[in-house]
């Protein structure tokens, strides 16, 4: 521990020690996410809404009544960092596994998590019919635009010129077609009720990220039809980046295609 | 202009050196450590302990949940 001092404004002069107190606490880790160290490469965007979404669930008290669907991806674990009942759903397959456990247990509060391959791939036609017949659950959606898990592969919402495992040369559209706006397209859908496209790579993005879940909840809560909140974010391993360049790559280019903001709410 | 005086403590043993606190502080407080951790990364201190304010921009973007920030108002 340093034992350098400090001048307050009023004339106070105050050790770190004496700051470091439990009553100048402003913010720690919620209790919500275990003690499990995640497995995530270091600076994944999986991690930050991994941490929002235990926040939530604990600000909002609802620990016993939450049930997670975990997908195949790299949050295939996600059940060992969040203290609260999980599934563990086949590739593609968490929202028709919410729908079972959502008409189950209609009192419980159902969230799926998944990632671009597992939505937007595989689990195409499971979103889409989830969200069709508005099955009371939240979906989170991590859009890194890459199978992250299985090497980099190119998915289909990898965008233009984007360079993967599988597109050495960058996407090419007239061969692999455009990056899929999935999100957009479940707007249309008379089940959703609640369609944001969020990040989580700065300070502001997160306090909004934080809130488009808390709100996801709500309208669960509320049995208001399917709520879906997109994450855009980084696979820093995958994109070959450091963790901080993946940010500002995203930034520069991922919004371009995927621009943040409500897209329905109602 | 008065300035709150902050401080973080940084789980060393979950950190993983991803540098993304140190990015996002307003206020240059942060570094990676030359030490390694058990997992063997060069998890984040407080290089510049005197600058932090509690502004808890770092902790916000942790994705490790590793940062607790303290303040007191000055
Ligand atoms: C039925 C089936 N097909 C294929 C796979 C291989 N597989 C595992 S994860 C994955 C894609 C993961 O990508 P994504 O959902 O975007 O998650 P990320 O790892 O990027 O978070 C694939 C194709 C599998 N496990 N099961
Ligand atoms: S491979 Fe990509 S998505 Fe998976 S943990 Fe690493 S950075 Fe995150
Ligand atoms: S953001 Fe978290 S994991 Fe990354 S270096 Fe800082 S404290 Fe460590
Ligand atoms: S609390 Fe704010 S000033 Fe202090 S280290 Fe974190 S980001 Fe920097
Ligand atoms: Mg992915």
């Amino acid at each position: 521990m340093q034992i350098a001092t400090y001048l307050l404004q009023n004339h106070t002069i105050m050790t770190l020690q004496e700051i470091i107190q439990p009553a100048n606490k402003v913010y720690g880790k919620t209790p919500l996410l275990t003690d499990t160290p995640m497995h995530y490469c270091p600076g994944c965007s999986h991690g930050v809404v991994h941490k929002l979404i235990a926040e939530v669930i604990e600000e909002m008290g609802i620990q016993d009544i939450t049930i997670g669907i975990a997908p195949v991806g790299c949050a295939v674990f996600a059940y060992n960092y969040i203290d609260i009942d999980w599934q563990e759903a086949a590739h593609g397959r968490a929202p028709a596994l919410a729908t079972a456990v959502n008409r189950l247990l209609p009192e419980s509060c159902v969230f799926t998590y998944q990632g671009d391959g597992d939505l937007a791939a595989i689990g195409t036609a499971e979103t889409i019919h989830a969200c069709n017949r508005g099955e009371n659950i939240a979906i989170f959606f991590i859009n890194n635009g890459i199978y992250g898990m299985t090497g980099g592969q190119m998915a289909p919402t990898t965008i233009e010129g984007m360079v993967t495992s599988t597109s050495p040369e960058g996407r090419d559209v007239m061969l692999e077609g455009y990056p899929l706006k999935i999100s957009n397209l479940l707007t249309i859908l008379d089940g959703t009720c609640y369609v944001t496209r969020q990040a989580v790579h700065t300070p502001a993005t997160v306090i909004r990220a934080k809130k488009a879940i808390r709100k996801a909840f709500e309208n669960t809560l509320a049995k208001k039809g399917t709520s879906v909140v997109e994450f855009v974010s980084t696979c820093n391993s995958g994109w070959k980046m450091t963790p901080h360049q993946a940010n500002q790559w995203m930034a520069e280019h991922m919004f371009k295609v995927y621009p943040l903001g409500d897209l329905k709410d109602q | 202009m008065a300035r709150n005086k902050g401080a973080v403590v940084v789980n060393i043993e979950r950190c993983k050196g991803c540098h993304l606190c140190e990015e996002a502080c307003p206020s240059d407080v942060l570094e990676m450590n030359q030490q390694t951790n058990a997992m063997g990364y060069h998890y984040a201190y407080m290089a510049n302990a005197e600058a932090c304010t509690g502004c808890v921009s770092c902790a916000y973007v942790c994705p490790d949940a590793c940062i607790t920030v303290y303040r007191v108002k000055s």
